[in-house]
């Protein structure tokens, strides 16, 4: 038996929170809390980088897998993960740390049980992507509905408790017909465990209503339209590091779960589908897009605009090319880095000026340079100009898309030019432009921490944009696979 | 020579009745030591009946009417370990009222008894002595604190009511007895001709008398009213072990006279399943008193339980034994927070006192965070595995409309435990509370909280002990 490193990975943020849970709370900027929670997530990371280092690039199948009877003759605890799942991992471990610097001002009180919170909350994401049993993915992907629910609801904004409810109902009237799809699918094969279930397959005639019921949990984390609506408000009152681990990591949690259980286990319902995940991806795309042109809280124009993005996912995704699977995943990590640094710059001004009002702002280039700069990286990443991640990944899935239905890439890109246009609008009236509000000339540039973790951000941002093939390569086998897999499963029923 | 050594439990904890009511009319100011004579009782009888577990297997006695087998066992510890905690927890909030007096501990220990009668009964007339026993001490329970009014209220009102469907189950015994010819459950179940369609009367009978023991919807409106009124302690011995009781009850009678039946039955228990449920969750929404909350939630708790049983499998009856015990551990855990909320003996039952808890009481707040995530069904506490069992065995029956009914009401549900979530953590503080609680109190929130937060860990053990329980 190796060194179970899947179970470290998930265990240790849980030490961690129990190592804090046990240390007295002080008022104000608890430094050592901080620390104690930055050494974890750290030490966290560079586990799930030496993880990558020793992935075999070059099999699809599981690795690193842990296999434990967890209930008798029922489920086991199986973890593990393959080229798709990995990166998500280290989004995970990479975001979190920077959440951790990022609490300076924006948590006032109580800064010892966010850190606890925030920690709890790594674990659970992780354990969500390398669960390889229905069960305990179920398990992961509800538990993390609690710290959530309590980061929104105690230190987030004015709204706080409408949105911390919001959120929660939503995702769990999703959830519950997982549930009942997931019970079902033990009933019908005989096993909750994914792997053996991608050998076994499941019936066609069970497959519609298991996929819909899947979807309706996925679509609702996701999320698309219709039911997106939990995003905007959740995204606006939770604290800044409640806003970029629901941006750059919740979220993603659907979107790997359409690719890895959608896709894997039900082929059929999936093709039959596909024309439902198209219509409600380009409704998404376009309607978001021009909801976003009218925002005039930034936060909560960065939120529909993460709707607009997870829209090109679910159409890459179902384009069910290697391309756009490819694009997906990608698109998905490097979402996960733009949302981040842009809440992150939101964060920055609203800190010094406490407004999130695109109006309050204007000309700030004169005023703070390097944080103009910064932003409008992120921004140009955000509508995917050429040399930054974004790119790579809307590229992608709009070639897949092409390869599939024409109609429907061509409606997406319309997509591509409404992110621009909301995207540099938004840059221009709060950086361009006179500088009319007088307060804001008391306003300091970036502190050093601040500068840190957004640089952090930018470098993938602008590495993976010029050179994706450490990304590519690693999904490519186990995207190659998933598509023959399913074609397979295609050609055969 | 019948064999007694079996119902050695009941006979040892009827003498101790005696003996406790003897000693509290001769000696004196007796309050503390028949507390603790009738605590060392239900320790003997526990440990006796767990005795009893590993050396029988099915036993019958007097002529099949009381049955000891692996389900009674499991029940009457569960009822034990229960009453025990009652007893255990009751004594500060009992003397701040100043009724710690000696009849409590006998009341308790009365119900008990009948309760334990109840679980082991293959009979119906043993059955209904021991419901009677049971309900007769509550009825007193109920109306303990007996200068307020609101307690007298409830006592009477749970007596009028009870009294009620105790008449209208007695009518479906005899309707029972009068087709098949006998009152004992395997006769019945051997002489059984499903054609007689009176018959089916009698179940329905006794089936409504069950459901208002269990406060199922529709025969749920004694519970709330009953539930506030009620001394706080006695509330949560309502809550709780006359709950296992019934429920073992409700199996055996289903399932053994009755198995043929089931399609008379069957739509019946889904029925009441999926009412209470709904109702459960929805009825608790407008709820400003803990107690009446908790009164609507465990009307929720027993739909989910009922689901169980409505699956006519081994595996529903399993589950619906897991529900209930988990129940039982979040419903002690509760209401010990609840007990926690005591200023200058004034104990306090208002959500709204609950209000901003988590700045002044962290731990008892993070505590009862759990307990409320846990009963509203949230991975990975208990409570989630509970419900998990259950709409395991229901879908195995393909029983999709009660699967997806019963998880909805769970989302409503969700609601209003949120809502005290809420109030505790994000609304403004209030003045402190007390916090010189007795041992037993902190001792049993922190055991309760912690086999809630770590069942998961080991969820197999408890699902193998309720495993050896096959009734069919």
């Amino acid at each position: 038996m190796n060194f179970p490193i899947l179970s470290s990975l998930i265990l240790l943020p849980i030490v961690g929170a129990l190592f804090l849970f046990f240390t007295k709370d002080k008022e104000g900027n608890n430094l050592t809390a901080k620390y104690v929670a930055l050494f974890t997530t750290v030490v966290n990371f560079l586990i799930s980088i030496y993880l990558w280092i020793s992935f075999d690039q070059s099999t699809s199948s599981f690795q690193f897998v842990e296999d434990r009877v967890w209930i008798e003759g029922f489920i086991n605890y199986k973890v593990g993960v393959d080229g798709i799942s990995i990166l998500f991992i280290i989004l995970t471990t990479f975001i979190t740390p920077i959440c951790i610097i990022s609490v300076n001002n924006s948590v006032k009180n109580r800064l010892r049980d966010f850190l606890i919170a925030i920690l709890i909350m790594e674990s659970f994401m992780i354990g969500v992507f390398c669960a390889l049993d229905l069960v305990v993915f179920y398990l992961f992907f509800e538990a993390g509905l609690i710290p959530m629910f309590l980061i929104i609801g105690i230190w987030g904004g004015e709204r706080r408790v409408y949105s911390a409810f919001k959120f929660f109902l939503y995702t769990l009237l999703g959830s519950v017909l997982m549930l009942v799809a997931i019970i079902s699918i033990y009933w019908i094969t005989g096993t909750t465990d994914v792997v053996q279930l991608y050998e076994i397959g499941i019936d066609v005639k069970y497959q519609n209503l298991l996929w819909l019921a899947f979807f309706s949990s996925f679509a609702v984390k996701t999320p698309m339209w219709p039911v997106h609506t939990w995003l905007p408000d959740a995204h606006v009152e939770a604290p800044t590091a409640g806003s970029v681990l629901l941006a750059a990591i919740l979220l993603k949690m659907a979107g790997y779960g359409f690719i890895r259980f959608s896709l894997g286990l039900f082929p059929v319902a999936s093709e039959v589908f596909t024309p439902l995940i198209y219509t409600l991806s380009v409704i998404a795309i376009i309607f978001t897009s021009l909801i976003a042109l009218m925002q005039e809280d930034m936060k909560k124009l960065i939120a529909y605009s993460s709707v607009a993005h997870m829209g090109f996912v679910t159409l890459g995704i179902f384009t069910l090319q290697q391309q756009g699977i490819e694009g997906s995943i990608i698109q998905m990590i490097s979402h996960g880095l733009v949302s981040a640094a842009l809440f992150l710059t939101v964060g920055v001004v609203y800190d010094r000026m406490h407004s999130r009002l695109i109006s309050t702002y204007g000309g700030l280039v004169s005023v703070i340079p390097k944080y103009s700069i910064l932003f409008m990286l992120f921004a140009l990443a955000s509508l995917g100009l050429p040399g930054t991640s974004g790119f790579i990944g809307e590229f992608l899935i709009l070639m897949g898309a092409f390869k599939d239905n024409f109609l429907v890439a061509v409606i997406a890109s319309i997509g591509v030019i409404l992110g621009a246009a909301y995207m540099l609008w938004l840059y221009k009236r709060v950086v361009f432009g006179k500088l009319i509000n007088e307060d804001l000339k008391k306003m300091l540039d970036l502190n050093r921490s601040e500068y840190f973790i957004l640089s952090c951000l930018a470098a993938p941002i602008l590495f993976f944009g010029f050179y994706p093939d450490p990304l590519i390569n690693t999904i490519e086998v186990s995207v190659t696979d998933l598509i023959n897999m399913h074609n397979t499963n295609i050609a055969s029923k | 020579m019948e064999n007694l050594n079996l119902i050695l439990p009941e006979i040892f904890i009827s003498l101790s009745i005696m003996f406790l009511l003897v000693l509290g009319v001769f000696k004196k100011n007796s309050s503390k030591i028949t507390f603790n004579l009738s605590l060392f009782a239900i320790l003997i009888t526990a440990i006796i009946t767990i005795n009893e577990t590993f050396s029988v297997t099915r036993e019958t006695l007097f002529n099949q009417s009381v049955v000891i087998d692996s389900m009674s066992s499991l029940m009457k510890i569960i009822t034990l370990t229960g009453g025990f905690l009652v007893l255990v927890i009751s004594s500060t909030y009992l003397k701040t009222f100043k009724i710690y007096n000696i009849e409590y501990p006998v009341l308790i220990l009365s119900s008990i008894l009948g309760m334990m009668v109840m679980i082991s009964s293959n009979d119906l007339i043993v059955f209904y002595m021991g419901l009677e026993l049971q309900s007769l001490a509550l009825y007193v329970l109920a109306t303990y604190n007996r200068d307020q009014l609101k307690s007298s209220e409830a006592g009477l009102k749970y007596f009028v009511l009870s009294a009620l469907s105790s008449g209208l189950l007695l009518y479906g015994c005899s309707l029972v007895y009068g087709f098949s010819g006998s009152t004992n459950f395997d006769i019945i179940s051997n002489q059984l001709n499903s054609e007689e369609y009176v018959l089916t009367f009698g179940i329905v009978f006794i089936l409504v008398g069950l459901a208002f023991k269990i406060s199922a919807v529709p025969f749920h409106m004694w519970a709330p009213d009953v539930y506030e009124g009620s001394p706080t302690t006695v509330t949560l011995f309502f809550t709780i072990v006359p709950k296992v009781a019934a429920l073992t009850v409700f199996i055996r009678f289903l399932y053994v006279p009755f198995l043929n039946l089931i399609d008379q039955w069957q739509m019946i228990i889904v029925f009441l399943s999926i009412a209470s449920m709904v109702f459960g969750a929805v009825a608790a929404i407008g709820q400003t008193n803990i107690k009446r909350l908790i009164a609507y939630s465990s009307i929720g708790h027993i739909g989910y339980t009922l689901a169980g049983l409505a699956t006519a499998s081994n595996e529903g009856i399993q589950s619906s034994i897991i529900y209930i015990s988990i129940y039982v551990v979040m419903n002690l855990a509760l209401f010990s927070c609840l007990l926690m909320l005591r200023r200058k003996d004034q104990y306090f039952e208002d959500i709204d006192d609950l209000s901003g808890l988590s700045k002044n009481h962290p731990l008892l707040s993070l505590c009862l965070l759990l307990i409320l995530f846990s009963l509203a069904g949230i991975p990975p506490l208990a409570g989630f595995f509970a419900k998990f069992y259950v709409f395991k065995a229901v879908l195995e029956q393909s029983m999709y409309f009660l699967a997806i009914v019963g998880l909805l009401s769970t989302v409503v549900a969700a609601f209003y435990y949120l809502r005290i979530i809420k109030i505790m953590y994000f609304d403004k503080e209030k003045d402190k509370y007390d916090t010189d609680h007795s041992l037993w109190l902190k001792f049993s929130l922190t055991v309760s909280t912690i086999l809630i937060l770590l069942y998961f860990i080991f969820p197999s053990q408890l699902a193998e002990v309720v495993s050896r329980i096959n009734i069919i």
